[in-house]
């Protein structure tokens, strides 16, 4: 009486179903769409991105008596604490002019990747149940994870600005090329974050790895000491591997423009730029490439 | 029942769901690498490698089956038989490991709990879960007020929803994902919770979804539920099609084998219901619905200890 089948049960032939589905018109569920669909639907799901950012972000301090003050405090304490051990502790401030602002730039431009690695290897992973419940492009999550960072990154780039002109830094028109530094940075960091959140969707080791990785690419960054001055006296090729490094790149832009007293080869703005470019596409590629699995695991 | 009949039963409706042949293989990393570090190493290098790290679990078996407009279709089964595998699998979030599914549209699984803030207010949890399945932020805002009566939490709905219990977490969740029409709805234990006035101004709301889009389906533990709301069902067993066809013929042959007492009591709520015109036939059903439920909810699990959960990766198979 129903639109049960006559042959429910066991298989019918794969044929005559297959064969109605095309006559009826039906598409094959799950299947993902050509790049420029996926990425008009990512378009359209903009909203949702930001409101997830958004809430992550005021969810994340929702149980603090200070709340998004934390946003602010969170970075100045994290100036403090890497001045002390540096600066103070540890003495890596030789050959540079203004130390503090050279550290800061380092450490709040360094600390921006870090978190799109350290949240981006979350970003799969901690949204299974949304992946299992609602068929969106999963991209969502990893762009959300930037968007939320972004938020971030500007209220801590404000603070570093106070911070820079404070050590005695002027405001002079460079300050202007933050803007398009922390642009490329973000082109960036959205392709690494993709590529983390692939990596660590298919195994979980990967998250074991990722602070280990972290650390020792800190180091390797010229976060709290001068590349310049570090590789005097050594095959120049060191220098130029250590600039290769996007990092490097980002950090040293920072410094480029929001410091007088400090030097930097133009070149390392377009590693900079090809960097973006790079990882980007690569990091958008990659994910895309695996739509389909994120379910599983 | 009458109104299980879908709007005409013509066997000429448009499909909706086409399932051929499909089978979903789930692959999770073994529990047996715990213990302790020296052990996993062992495995490692015993040359056991992937192959036992790694377990499959074989969800659904070659299930094939045809929705078409109109119908509204129960998966029912025991705990572990694919219900909500084979849900996912049909709303493209789950790759098939064989076999297809084809649809018209894109299917909506209800189910936005996962997207919900445990930190965040009710109402701003509405905007996110509206967001989540595809609208626009002006498009939620437009929808907010529908949902906050429909889930009918009081000043709840300012909290944060840690503070909510879950019987009101569910109710948020089911009014968030009713509150669009949908082409092709899913419903994953919705209906479970909730107390017996919310219950039936669900299963009404289902029925209008129903009539509103195509096709809806239902997991449920609850077989009254299945009686009211769908005039189709498909029992599961072990990932394969035991039975497809009238809701209430599969449901009395799943009692017959798993629950014989309470489809004796069914059996004569039917008989008495049968007697009544059609109007006190509805009003009856309203009535005895929630007291036929109330035995039947156990009715999947009787020997051991009864499992409350939803059962998405079964466990027993392999």
């Amino acid at each position: 009486m129903t639109a049960a089948e006559p042959e429910s049960g066991p298989v019918p032939g794969g044929e005559d179903l297959r064969a109605l589905a095309e006559a009826s018109g039906l598409r094959s569920s799950g299947i993902r769409q050509p790049v420029p669909e996926y990425l008009a639907e990512l378009w359209t799901r903009r909203d949702f991105i930001v409101a997830m950012a958004t809430s992550r972000n005021s969810a994340q301090y929702s149980d603090t008596i200070l709340g998004r003050l934390w946003q602010v405090l969170a970075p100045i304490l994290n100036a403090i604490v890497y001045f002390f051990i540096f600066g103070i502790l540890l003495q890596t401030n030789k050959g540079i002019e203004n130390y503090i602002a050279f550290l800061m730039c380092g450490v709040f431009t360094f600390t921006y990747t870090q978190r799109a690695v350290t949240e981006g290897a979350k970003s799969i992973a901690n949204n299974r149940g949304l992946i299992r419940a609602i068929q969106f492009p999963r991209a969502v999550l990893p762009v959300a994870v930037i968007v939320q960072e972004v938020q971030q990154q500007v209220v801590s780039m404000s603070v570093l600005c106070v911070i820079v002109l404070l050590s005695g830094e002027p405001l002079t028109w460079t300050w202007v090329l933050v803007l398009p530094a922390m642009a490329l940075q973000t082109l960036f960091n959205t392709g690494l974050c993709m590529l983390i959140a692939r990596w660590t969707a298919a195994s979980r080791d990967v998250t074991q790895l990722i602070p280990f990785v972290i650390t020792t690419w800190r180091y390797l960054s010229g976060v709290m000491f001068s590349i310049e001055v570090f590789t005097e006296g050594l095959p120049s090729w060191v220098r130029e591997a250590l600039y290769l490094n996007p990092a490097t790149a980002y950090i040293e832009m920072v410094r480029d423009a929001l410091m007088v007293s400090h030097d930097v080869p133009t070149r390392l703005w377009v590693y900079g730029a090809v960097w973006a470019v790079v990882g980007i596409v690569g990091g958008f590629f990659t994910f895309y490439r695996a739509e389909e699995s994120y379910a599983r695991g | 029942m009458a109104d299980n009949d879908p709007a005409g039963s013509e066997p000429t409706r448009a499909p909706t769901v086409i399932c051929d042949d499909l089978d979903v293989v789930y692959r999770v990393i073994s529990k047996g690498s715990g213990g302790t570090a020296a052990a996993s190493l062992r495995s490692l290098f015993k040359g056991q490698g992937r192959g036992r790290v790694y377990k499959s679990v074989h969800a659904v078996r070659g299930v094939s089956f045809v929705s078409r407009e109109g119908d509204a279709i129960a998966l029912i089964g025991r705990n572990g038989s694919g219900k909500s595998t084979l849900l996912r699998a049909i709303a493209g979030l789950l790759p098939a490991e064989s076999g297809h599914v084809f649809t018209s549209g894109r299917p909506s699984l209800l189910g936005v709990h996962a997207v919900l803030m445990q930190n965040l207010p009710g109402d701003q949890n509405i905007l996110l879960g509206c967001m989540a399945m595809g609208m626009t932020r002006d498009e939620a805002v437009a929808r907010r007020d529908w949902i906050i009566d429909f889930a009918d939490l009081g000043e709840f709905i300012e909290m944060p929803m840690s503070t909510y219990s879950s019987g009101m977490a569910a109710r948020l969740r089911f009014a968030i994902a009713a509150s669009i029409s949908h082409e092709i709805l899913m419903i994953d234990e919705a209906l479970a919770t909730g107390d017996a006035e919310f219950r039936r101004r669900s299963e009404r709301r289902i029925k209008e979804l129903r009539n509103e889009a195509g096709t809806v389906f239902l997991v449920s533990h609850s077989l009254g539920v299945v009686r009211t709301t769908c005039n189709r069902a498909i029992w599961l067993e072990k990932g394969a099609v035991v039975m497809d066809g009238e809701a209430n013929e599969v449901v009395d042959a799943y009692q017959v084998k798993y629950d014989p007492e309470t489809e004796a009591q069914d059996r004569t709520v039917k008989a008495a219901m049968a007697r009544k015109t059609r109007q006190t036939r509805e009003a009856a059903a309203a009535a005895a619905a929630p007291r036929a439920q109330a035995p039947a909810a156990k009715a999947p699990a009787p020997a051991p200890a009864p499992a409350p959960a939803p059962a998405p990766a079964p466990k027993a198979q392999q």
